[in-house]
Order: structure tokens, then sequence, then C-alpha cells
């Protein structure tokens, strides 16, 4: 494995989503050498991956950011082997890239929760199917129920019909009080009830029924149907594929191993975006689940803070915080209802990388005593997906992030210490 | 993506040709194949569609546990379930 020459940048950006990449430009045209990391095929995050059509808000950034002078990093952080250095694989190897600011634009995965059938293949995550759809996953004519939580639902099912999916019906674990309060509560942000509508018209005749979940995904090798429950009454219904996720939760390991402080689950940020952390800033998603317009706004303020730009950075003020409104209204909106949590059976997995079954976590003391004892959480996504259903069925709280934040090959490793004749392998570190 | 040059590669011995752009998970579900087999023996296949969980993960050109959603097909590339 490579090592590769140390890079030195002014601003360090790490995610390259609405708020990492508006961030990167903000800095950038404020003429500081400015690098921005990301580990997917291309910059845009989740929500504009694929995303090329010309004078789209996508390609505008996109084109902006490309002429901003910020050099784009292909990897992934996994390391702070000291102050203000962080360390990042690569396909070709690892880097080490220091910086005088950090800006942590780390995004949002979602939430999933354990029932039966849901390690079946063909069902994912509801942004899984359509980053999926985004990669070149043919889906005309295919079933697909779409179910969980969240405003993902509407944006991602009229997103697959337009790819010519059949969406038999959309289930939403919040009630019709919550969402109605959340309808009026749109009516003061005229964009999001515009966008609402638009959605509402491109959804269509499906149907769409509140106070509904899945209980199980039914198949031998694929899903091949799924039992809801709706408004407490079992339906089976034949699909293809289940999209369900329940809302998103932020990327804060890097924070956590960076030492800032979290609040309420979120990187705590004061007005300019920094953390509790000197010179480490945070924007987008990990301060609080907004949506892109809130990410793209706090990431001009972060950019604008970190090159030193205060007082544009104080006009943006206003403007993030009517779409922080609307970041508190989804978590009061989506919030998880307790019968969620009697879906597991006692033979559902729920650590999916070490095949935990359900019956062999409830009767453990907490979050460390399931992974000495069971292996939950020790697999390669270091407990990312399943303490985040645990933290909700047992109320586990997960320890302190520990790196590297996520499994590299140990020639990675062995290259710093000048043995380079271990195999590639697999290695997990992360939470203690 | 909607280039359209045509990427030809094997997938479990078996030739495969896909768009540019086609990320190997969407490769070896176009080929009809799962991703990996879990230690229990269960098959898997994505799940967050976005480099989190390793669901995805495959071997490409004898490299084994290689994130399938975050790695774009390549011309001659050989992809086999991870076992």
């Amino acid at each position: 494995m490579n090592r590769q020459p140390r890079q030195q940048f002014d601003v360090l950006v790490v995610g390259g989503g609405p708020a990492g990449m508006a961030a990167a430009v903000r800095a950038a045209e404020s003429g500081h050498r400015v690098g921005i990391i990301d580990d997917n095929p291309a910059v845009g995050g989740q929500i504009w991956r694929g995303e090329s059509e010309a004078g789209s808000e996508a390609s505008k950034w996109i084109e902006r950011l490309q002429s901003s002078g910020a050099i784009v990093l292909r990897s992934r952080v996994f390391q702070q082997p000291g102050q203000r250095i962080l360390l990042a694989e690569g396909d070709d190897g690892i880097w080490e890239l220091s910086f005088e600011k950090l800006i942590l634009a780390t995004g949002a995965r979602e939430r999933f929760l354990p029932f039966p059938g849901w390690t079946l293949p063909n069902v994912m995550g509801v942004g899984g199917l359509q980053a999926m759809v985004k990669s070149g996953l043919p889906i005309r004519g295919k079933r697909i129920v779409v179910a969980g939580t969240g405003p993902l639902l509407l944006a991602v099912a009229a997103y697959l019909r337009q790819h010519g999916a059949a969406i038999p019906i959309i289930c939403e674990q919040a009630s019709w009080r919550k969402l109605a309060r959340f309808s009026a509560a749109l009516l003061a942000q005229p964009g999001k009830l515009l966008q609402g509508l638009q959605l509402k018209r491109e959804v269509g005749e499906t149907r769409f029924s509140a106070n509904s979940w899945p209980v199980a995904a039914n198949g031998r090798t694929t899903v091949e149907s799924v039992t809801i429950s709706r408004s407490g009454k079992p339906e089976t219904i034949p699909c293809d594929y289940l999209a369900c996720g329940f809302h998103l939760v932020p990327n804060i390991e890097l924070p956590l191993l960076l030492g800032c402080q979290i609040q309420n689950g979120y990187v705590r940020v004061d007005d300019f975006q920094r953390t509790s952390v000197a010179e480490v800033f945070c924007a987008g998603e990990p301060t609080g689940i907004g949506g892109v317009e809130l990410s793209l706004v706090e990431g001009e303020i972060v950019g604008l803070s970190a090159a030193g730009r205060i007082a544009e950075a104080s006009k943006l003020f206003g403007r993030r915080e009517k779409l922080r409104r609307f970041a508190r209204s989804l978590d009061r909106t989506f919030r998880l209802r307790s019968e969620l949590r009697s879906l597991p059976q006692p033979e559902t997995i729920v650590c999916r990388c070490e095949d935990v079954y359900y019956s062999r976590l409830r009767d453990q003391s907490g979050w460390r005593a399931a992974k000495l004892q069971t292996r939950c959480g020790m697999g390669p996504c270091q407990g990312r997906i399943c303490g985040l259903a645990t933290e909700f069925l047992f109320d586990w709280k997960p320890d302190s992030v520990r790196p590297p934040i996520f499994p590299v090959r140990v020639k990675s490793l062995s290259g710093l210490t000048g043995d380079s004749n271990l195999e590639l392998c697999e290695i997990t570190g992360g939470r203690s | 993506m909607h280039m359209c040059s045509q990427i030809t590669m094997t997938v479990n011995g078996a030739p495969i040709v896909v768009p540019s752009g086609t990320t190997v998970a969407v490769a070896m579900a176009i080929a009809g194949q799962i991703c990996r087999t879990s230690v229990s023996g269960e098959p898997r296949g994505p799940l967050c569609g976005m480099g989190i969980c390793f669901e995805c993960r495959v071997v490409i050109d004898g490299k084994p546990h290689r994130p399938g959603c975050q790695i774009l097909c390549k011309q001659g590339m050989d992809v086999k379930t991870d076992e």
C-alpha cells in the first residue's frame, strides 16, 4: 500500500455532499487552499448522486466546485494520528492530510429497524434503493413497497415511479395527526409546500397509508411479499423490492473521534458552525437533520467562517434559522412509535454483520456487554447499522469511538509502521 | 450514465455487459447474483447503498470485502460473491 506525499490544506472538508461542496466552494473562492474528501465515485452526496442535468442546482454547485480550485480527493478518513492531521485511505494508498481548519460535513445515514425477513435480498433502504437506481439498477415494471418513516418516503416513491416502477403502497409509521400538523407547519415555508404538492402529484394514485409499518418481509432467497400492519390490520402485498428506512441519523463517528461535543445526538455548533474543538467546524446533517437547503446554507456559512469572512457569514443566519425550524418539525413528526420495538421475533437477526439474533440480545445489560457476549456490532459496519437499532430497541447507548473508524486494509496500517508483508485483509476497530 | 458505452466483465464466472457508470453492486443485481453469504450462510445484497453497511461487499479481481456500491464497473473486471 503506497504512502502518498503529505498534502497540506488551509481548509480541509470531509464530505462531498451539498454542505461540504458549499463549504469548499466558499472557502476556495476566498483564496484558500482547500481539499474536499469523499469516498463515493463522485461528489454530490446521496441527494445529488448521479445528477448531471444541465442547469440543475446540483450541476451548478458541481461546476462551481470545479472552477473554485478546491482539490477533490477520493478517499475515506479513518484516523487522526496527531494535531491537525488526518489519515485517509483511497484506492491509490494512504493520504496524510494536514490542515489549518477542518470542516466536517459527514452527512447522515438511514436508520434501519429489524423485523422478520429484513435481511432478505431486495429489502433495502429507501435512500438505499434510490442510490442503486441512480447507479444503474433497472426497475421498470418492478413492484416496490415503500415503508418506514420520514420525508424520503414520498420523494423516493415519486422517483421510483418516474423510473417505471409500480408502487403498490407507501407505509408511513407516523400518525395522520402528526402528519397534518407537519403539513400545517409547511405552510410557513412556501418553497417546501410547493415541493410537497409536486411530490403528491407525482406519487399520483399510489396508496399512502399512515399508522402503517412492515411486520415481515416474506420469501426464500429474495423478498416476494411484505406483510404490513395498516392501522392495526395485517395485509400482505406481493412485491419485487421492499424499500424500508426509518428517517435519517447523522454520521457523527468522525466528530466523536475528534472529541466534538454532542448534544441530543447532533454535533453542537455555535453561530459560525464552530464545534467545541478549536479550528474544527461542522455543517449539514450532523448538526441536525434538515435536508438539502439547510445543508447548503450551513455549508456556505461554514466556508465563509473558516475563511474569516465573518460579516458575510452572518448575513445568512436568518435563512438558516428559518430552515432549522423545519428541521425541528421533522424530528417531531417522524419520531418512532413504541410499537416498532416489538417487530423483531426471537430468531430475527439484529446484527447483520455477525448474524446475532434478537433472542441473544434482549437479555444483555447494554451495548458493551452485547459486544463482548454476542459479537453484536463487531463486524465491518462497526455497529453503524445495529447500533442505531439497539439504541431504539433497548435504549442502549453506544460507547466511545476508536480508530480506525472504518475498516481499512491491514496494509494501510502496516504501511505506517514500515511492515508491508501482511496479506490484504479486513480489520475492524471502531466503537469499543 | 447516459453516455451508454458498454462494459464487459465477469460475474461469478459468467460474462455480463453493463452500461458505464454502473456500480459493482448493481452489476451483481443485474446478473441475478448475491453479493455475499453471511456468517450463518444467508444470502445478502445491498442495504444502505452508500458504503456504510458493507452488506454488498464482493470479491473484485481477487480482492475480498470490496464495497460493491462504491466501486464503478471497469472493462474486464472479475467479480465474485464474497463467501
